[in-house]
């Protein structure tokens, strides 16, 4: 086992448009994080990002997976998709900007805040995409 | 005093060891073991799930009895919002609670009159954009104990008002001390419920150090005393009652009626009260002004220790809620004072309940859980309860934490025999 793995490692799939499924793995982790007594505003935090993650994941990409490492110290939290990507990163983080289709924002989604709301509830929040590619969100939240 | 007192228990002799129970808990309390179901003392919120859906009545709820009159030298009766749906719409309650007064009261204060005068100080809450939102009712109690278990982050959106039934008990005595110079400690209030969950808040309440009740006796035990009373009733006192806004506090959505805010969600049941309130932790509702849950279909008409069933209560106290009212406007000052004299705040904080970790070192805790996911693999994931756990993970937590084993699953213990 390397240095960086020791602790919990969850992981969960999370598939394109897949709105039932969706929020299983911020459920997951908020019982897991529960069970280890980690402070309820923590764990919320941590259960906003990884909701918001899943989302994005469901409905702008083209499907992905959530891992979370969970150690003594820290969540870490990586949202990784199979693409598109994103062009313009800034402009995707401002709030209120989302390309969210009608069919969506009718389900109640695509307010534009997922992006700032994972960056505001992370101590370290690292987000990289290319257009083509794909997007991976890292967030890191310290207990 | 017991550490965990619980209005809800088992009892042993009529369990028959069926899982209905099982399945039905919000937080997965009981366990079947040795065909009999126990109850974790620590988890239980006494939301009166279980009584419901047991087909053998093992599940009750303790209640007090009328002997307890016996203790005191004055007693006030509180009759609960929902009994109003226990009666036809056009019942003369002056009649019922006559006949209530006629089983050894010697005073009614109805419950909805302090529901009127917990809405007014909701309305200015609602009001007050300092109030963290959405705010969230206390009315009921199995609610406030959910949140505490299994959605601590939201304890401060729970708004610190008392319930109408203690601040009815408060108010009733400032009353009968002014009236008839009785010694408070000549006095008994018993409140006549609904509710096994208000019956232990009664014993162990939260918010508040001591509750100012003495007791609470089932409506059911009562109904067949007071109708039988009523009947024979010619002459009756007029007693004072609450508004009809205050009567709606029976049913969902009463209470956002009564206090006149738009912005609400009012949801009943405790599966559905769950889904909302993992919306509202999420985040996904913080424009929201008012939430009100109740853990019973219907709300406080659905409690399970009603007699009437609650969709027929719930339409009457509907109807009863939209009478137009003839009773005056509450004194906004007199509010203000109650307030000030401590009749309505909580006066205790409330803690988050951490009786899911696993371990009070995470180390530990992080060891536990690489196990259950390891012992949740070898089970089938089939939830069938026949273990005596309610799903195969909470098997596999049952073990880690010492209270299983692996062969209480029947699927293993057949391959383990096949095996031999
Ligand atoms: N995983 C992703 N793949 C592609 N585009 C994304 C992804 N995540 C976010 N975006 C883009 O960033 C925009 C803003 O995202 P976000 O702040 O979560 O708001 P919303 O999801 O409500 O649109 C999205 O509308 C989308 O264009
Ligand atoms: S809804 Fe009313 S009757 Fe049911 S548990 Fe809550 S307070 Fe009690
Ligand atoms: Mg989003």
């Amino acid at each position: 086992m390397s240095k960086d793995n020791i602790g919990l490692n969850l992981e969960y799939e999370v598939l394109r448009n897949d709105f039932t499924k969706a929020g299983e793995a911020s459920s997951n982790i908020k019982k897991i994080l529960t069970q280890l007594g980690i402070n309820s505003s923590i764990i919320r935090r941590i259960a906003i990002a990884t909701y918001e993650a899943e989302m994005n994941i469901a409905i702008h990409s083209l499907g992905g997976c959530i891992t979370v490492n969970v150690t003594p110290k820290e969540i870490n939290i990586v949202a990784l998709d199979n693409g598109p990507g994103i062009e313009d990163i800034e402009l995707a983080m401002q709030e209120g900007y989302s390309t969210a289709p009608n069919s969506v924002r009718e389900l109640g989604f695509g307010a534009g805040m997922g992006l700032s709301n994972m960056k505001r509830c992370s101590d370290k929040f690292k987000i990289t995409s290319q257009k083509g590619k794909n997007t991976r969100v890292n967030m890191i939240i310290y207990i | 005093m017991n550490k965990y007192f619980h209005s809800v228990v088992l009892e042993e002799e009529k369990c028959n060891g069926c899982t209905n129970c099982l399945r039905r808990c919000p937080i997965e309390a009981i366990r079947v073991k040795d065909k009999k179901a126990t109850i974790i003392k620590e988890r239980c919120i006494d939301c009166g799930e279980c009584i419901r859906v047991c087909p053998y009545h093992a599940q009750k709820s303790i209640t007090d009895d009328l002997e307890m009159l016996n203790n005191f030298e004055f007693n006030i009766a509180i009759p609960s919002m929902p009994l109003y749906g226990q009666f036809d719409v056009g019942t003369d309650m002056d009649k019922v609670y006559q006949g209530i007064k006629d089983l050894g009261f010697d005073y009614i204060y109805d419950e909805a009159r302090a529901a009127d005068i917990v809405a007014e100080v909701f309305k200015e809450m609602v009001k007050d954009s300092s109030f963290q939102r959405p705010i969230i009712s206390a009315l009921c109690p199995a609610i406030v104990r959910l949140i505490q278990v299994r959605f601590p982050s939201l304890i401060d959106n729970i708004a610190r008002v008392e319930s109408p039934m203690e601040v009815a008990a408060r108010l009733a005595k400032k009353e009968v001390i002014e009236k008839f110079g009785i010694s408070l400690q000549k006095i008994g209030i018993f409140y006549l419920t609904q509710c096994p969950a208000k019956v232990t808040s009664i014993r162990k309440p939260i918010g508040i150090s001591e509750s100012h009740l003495n007791g609470a006796i089932s409506i059911t035990k009562l109904y067949g005393h007071i109708i039988k009373n009523a009947k024979k009733i010619q002459n009756n006192e007029t007693f004072q009652k609450g508004s009809p806004l205050g009567v709606g506090w029976a049913r969902v959505g009463g209470q956002s009626y009564a206090i006149g805010v738009e912005n609400y969600i009012a949801v009943d049941g405790i599966e559905n009260v769950i889904n909302v309130l993992e919306e509202i932790e999420l985040g996904k509702l913080n424009n929201l002004d008012f939430f009100e849950g109740l853990a019973c279909t219907g709300g406080c008409v659905g409690g399970p220790l009603n007699v009437e069933n609650p969709f027929i209560a719930k339409s009457r106290i509907r109807k009863l809620s939209k009478i137009k009212s003839k009773a005056k406007k509450i004194n906004k000052n007199y509010v203000k004072m109650l307030q000030d004299e401590g009749y309505i705040g909580w006066t205790e904080n409330i803690y988050p309940k951490g009786i899911m970790t696993l371990d009070d070192d995470m180390k530990v805790a992080l060891e536990k859980i690489e196990k259950i996911k390891e012992i949740a693999g070898l089970l089938p994931g089939l939830d069938c309860g026949s273990c005596g756990s309610p799903t195969c993970t909470a098997l596999a937590e049952d073990i880690v934490r010492g209270f299983g084993n692996l062969e209480d699953c029947v699927f293993r213990m057949k391959e383990n025999m096949k095996k031999r």
